[in-house]
């Protein structure tokens, strides 16, 4: 995956609690055997009527946030199914971080294996950036390495993420290669545990 | 001695292969279960990287997700047969075993782990699917992940795991009768919400767990993921080992002796102690039925919608306006007054057997109301054989009900068995989320009993007052 170390990019707010992943992408778009090409499902049943026409009253039809690559959102984010497919629509569609005051477990992870940076804020802060990047156009930047967050407004906040899973995403390793360091302790492990039963 | 510890503890500390500080720890995974939805990306990860499948045999993949439940062999979506194709060319290519649409063993991936005796006390198991927290009944350490761990675990057998909290859900009493494991999940759902579980594994203990069945205990474990939880378990007593014995991946005869005393000893210690503790008394639960869209927003029968004057927060409110708008309901209105066009009665939460006979118990002899559409979906082709056996599919076609094949089906509706849109469902699956079972579908999570009930009546009931004995 790509390394991902400081990002500067314009906020696109959701001010919604519990958007599960069958909202980010609902299940019929679960088909394909490739990981590429999401983006365009992202939020479908939000985002387009029945007849496949843009909502209007849903707020990312805006075109004031098409450049949007930070999502803010309340509390659990990416709650409900464990599909990976939820992070890949949010990084097709262009979302490089998401903010929110809690997310649900898997997609967290998730997101950390495919360099899209988790972010948990308090519930002020979460409710300071949607306030200002509903009524004005806000771009903040976001310090991984630090672990800051800050922009205009004299927003600045600091937030704590997994040193294993900021290396990770800062390094953009393949986590499978280093694991594979490892393979003479999982041989090992599982001599001894074939001595079960 | 030792330091009391959890059944979480003990099973973490057995399964550790690397450990650093500062460091999650390298978990070794026992068993990994396969679906068609979230694996094709895995396989393709490994084969890009030239990398194989470690331990093929402690793999097992199935096809549920996507298969048609009625005219198994006419798969019209494509894109749907793409998968399911492509999970069998990469079981092929890497040596998996596989329960594919026509082998005896297929079926819900989480109803078929427990049936051939492949989930076990103890063990770590991972499966690319939420809902893998179901094998936590057995007292395993059972988990949902992404393709991504997926394609690590396929490469490794291990996963990198920062050790969770843990998590006490303190059952107190016993469920009054006519009320059922889904009940008390939704009932501990409703109470405490959507995201207490959050960052913890979750040990359900009490009088009242330890009273259920192995399938209500899977219901329970099923549902702790709609709590925030990747995991939940129950620690293994008698119940459990009656359950395991004989089934075909079992340990056989002394092993099996050996198996069964180690898997009691990894039963929670007296004194261990949690990060967190909550606590419900069964007595006082009733049937419950969801109103809204998360499995949280959840009364019992006998109740009213909640009205957005009684959020605690302009969120809450927001919340709860926009839940009525799209469920299509008002705020006050008794939930027994909502009529229903379809019944599902199926899912990895509620479709073994014990719960078909219980949704049949209801049926035996009454008819689905004319306005309703009502399937039966068994959890797998197992279940389906062993119901016909008892003739539960006879008391079920009589009454108007479809009795169909194994399959995830209409829980999440990526096969054909889609509720139409603004139509409203009485469904024993576990997720109530917007367009879940249709785009625009309405879904309301209830037990089979009550499901059945609801199929009969054309609204919600309380299947009690069905089955009240008659005064003599």
């Amino acid at each position: 995956m790509e390394p991902i170390r400081k990002h500067t990019g314009l906020v696109y707010p959701l001010n919604r609690s519990n958007i599960d992943t069958d909202q980010i992408i609902p299940k019929q778009f679960l088909k394909r055997i490739s990981r590429q090409g999401f983006g365009q499902f992202l939020f479908f049943n939000w985002r387009f009527d029945s007849d496949g026409a843009p909502k209007k009253d849903f707020s990312l039809n805006d075109p004031k946030y098409k450049d949007a690559s930070i999502l803010v959102a309340g509390e659990n984010f990416g709650c409900g199914s464990s599909r990976e497919h939820a992070p890949w629509a949010l990084q097709d569609f262009g979302f490089k971080v998401i903010i929110a005051s809690s997310f649900a477990d898997i997609f967290y992870n998730n997101c950390t294996k495919n360099g899209i940076v988790p972010i948990q804020l308090t519930e002020q802060q979460t409710q300071e950036l949607i306030d200002h990047s509903e009524s004005e156009s806000y771009t903040i930047n976001v310090d991984l390495e630090n672990k800051l967050v800050y922009g205009p407004n004299d927003f600045s906040a600091k937030f704590e993420i997994p040193d294993y899973q900021r290396e990770m995403l800062l390094n953009g390793w393949d986590e499978i290669a280093v694991t594979l360091t490892h393979e003479k302790k999982i041989d090992q492990f599982e001599i001894q545990r074939q001595t079960l039963y | 001695m030792d330091k009391p510890k959890t059944i979480v503890e003990k099973i973490w500390d057995q399964h550790i292969v690397h450990q650093e500080e500062d460091k999650p720890d390298l978990l070794y995974i026992d068993l990994h279960l396969v679906h068609e939805v979230t694996s094709p990306q895995a396989f393709e990860g490994l084969r890009l990287k030239s990398r194989g499948v470690r331990c093929p045999d402690r793999t097992y993949a199935t096809m549920d997700h996507n298969v048609p439940t009625i005219h198994r062999h006419i798969i019209k979506d494509q894109v749907s047969k793409t998968q399911m194709d492509t999970l069998k060319q990469n079981c092929d290519e890497f040596n998996i075993p596989l329960a594919d649409i026509d082998h005896p063993d297929q079926g819900i991936v989480h109803v078929i782990g427990p049936e051939l005796g492949l989930t076990q006390p103890g063990k770590t198991i991972v499966c690319g699917d939420s809902h893998t927290s179901t094998h936590g009944a057995f007292g395993a350490l059972a988990f949902g992940i992404g393709t991504s761990e997926v394609e690590h675990v396929l490469a490794t057998q291990t996963l990198w795991q920062a050790t969770p909290k843990t998590l006490n859900v303190k059952v107190n009493g016993q469920l009054g009768q006519g009320v059922t494991a889904k009940d008390l999940i939704l009932a501990i759902i409703g109470k405490y919400g959507v995201r207490f579980g959050t960052g913890f594994v979750i040990e359900y203990t009490g009088d009242a767990i330890q009273s259920l069945s192995m399938e209500a205990r899977m219901t329970i474990c099923n549902m702790s993921i709609e709590a925030g939880a990747r995991a939940g378990l129950i620690s293994p007593d008698e119940t459990t080992i009656e359950y395991i014995r004989g089934k075909r991946h079992a340990p056989k005869g002394n092993d099996f002796e050996k198996a069964a005393a180690d898997w009691k000893a990894l039963a929670t210690d007296d004194g261990a102690t949690y990060d967190a503790t909550v606590e419900i008394n069964a007595d006082e639960v009733e049937p419950q039925v969801t109103w809204g869209t998360n499995p949280g927003m959840c009364i019992p029968v006998s109740a009213s919608i909640p009205s957005p004057d009684q959020a605690d927060s302009a969120n809450a409110k927001d919340e709860i306006e926009r839940a009525l708008e799209y469920m299509g309901l008002e705020a006050n209105q008794p939930i027994s007054s909502v009529k229903i066009e379809h019944v599902f009665i199926g899912s990895c939460t509620n479709s073994r057997l014990s719960d078909l006979q219980k949704a049949a118990e209801i049926i035996k002899g009454k008819k689905v109301n004319p306005s309703v559409t009502a399937i039966v979906v068994p959890g797998s082709h197992s279940v389906k054989l062993s119901a016909e056996k008892e003739g539960l599919d006879i008391i079920f076609k009589q009454a108007g009900f479809e009795w169909r094949d194994a399959g995830c089906s209409m829980c999440l509706a990526m096969n054909d068995d889609v509720v139409p849109a603004g139509e409203r469902c009485a469904s024993t699956s576990n997720r109530n989320f917007e367009g879940r079972q249709g785009t625009g579908a309405r879904t309301h999570l209830v037990s089979p009993e009550m499901a059945a009930a609801a199929a009969i009546e054309g609204h919600f009931v309380d299947v009690r007052k069905l089955t009240a004995p008659t005064p003599s």
